[in-house]
């Protein structure tokens, strides 16, 4: 039995939908910033998917790459998120509002 | 075979996004996003991408989430409260991520002749190679992008550093 290659896509697509929904819905910045994670993980699969219809290796590499950078922006991501909570006192980011006024 | 690997990981990475979505203490959106990328790592496998599988599973939930969980529970970060924002929120976010997945979908199923499908069989017989070739592509075509994420990791542990070091 095999599977087409779109139920990956359409898969791909659910995953980076309702991260996006948790981007804007979630007011906590580290959940924020956990869905930014689930975007770039559904973005992965699209890549693997079009790598095996192509039997290229390249998109396989690209997304060896995504995951190197993605643990670099995790960590400089965290330790922003440290600062702001050294700062302001609350991980809230409707709180987060110095430039606002 | 495969299908039935498709449908239970693709249905538990769903459940676990909308778990992720639905809970409210970040410790729960954590944990529920672990679940998304296990089950994520055996797709990738059931795609003939078994260095990918396993380096999700070391890099995104060993170390990653890990990372996560470390920092929610350093911040001692409690349930997040309802605010004014998050109204305006609900009333943006849900019909724009709806319509992106109609949008994506659309594309991806009209479009699915296309696309072809998936034979696992052909990819387990050959399975030692698919690591040969990211090895060959990686250290000897792209030696350099490679050498070069080294540097981005190096100035990404600094900056890290830096930023969460205590203020003087």
């Amino acid at each position: 039995m095999t599977v087409p290659i779109s139920y990956y896509l359409v898969l791909a697509a659910v995953l980076f939908s309702i991260g996006v929904a948790s981007f804007l819905i979630k007011r906590n910045i580290i959940t924020i910033f956990m869905s930014i994670e689930l975007m770039l993980n559904a973005v992965n699969l699209t890549f693997v998917a079009f790598a095996h219809m192509w039997h290229q290796i390249t998109g396989q590499i690209f997304v060896f790459f995504v995951m190197v950078v993605a643990a670099a922006e995790a960590a400089v991501g965290l330790a922003i998120i440290i600062a702001i909570f050294r700062t302001r006192r609350t991980l809230n980011v409707d709180q987060v509002n110095l430039l606002k006024n | 075979m495969q299908l039935a690997l498709f449908i239970i990981f693709g249905l538990l990475a769903v459940a676990g996004a909308i778990n992720f979505l639905l809970q409210r203490h970040p410790i729960n959106s954590a944990l529920s996003l672990i679940v998304v990328m296990m089950s994520l790592a055996v797709l990738y496998w059931s795609l003939g991408a078994e260095f990918l599988a396993a380096a999700q599973v070391i890099v995104y939930s060993g170390a990653i989430m890990v990372l996560f969980v470390f920092v929610v529970m350093l911040l001692n970060a409690g349930e997040e409260e309802r605010t004014h924002g998050s109204r305006a929120a609900y009333m943006a976010g849900v019909p724009g991520a709806a319509a992106i997945f109609c949008l994506l979908s659309f594309v991806f199923l009209s479009n699915g002749h296309a696309f072809g499908s998936t034979d696992l069989s052909s990819h387990l017989t050959n399975a030692v190679n698919n690591i040969s070739q990211i090895s060959s592509v990686l250290f000897r075509d792209l030696l350099l992008p490679f050498e070069v994420t080294s540097i981005l990791i190096l100035v990404a542990i600094l900056g890290a550093v830096v930023l969460a070091r205590k203020e003087q």
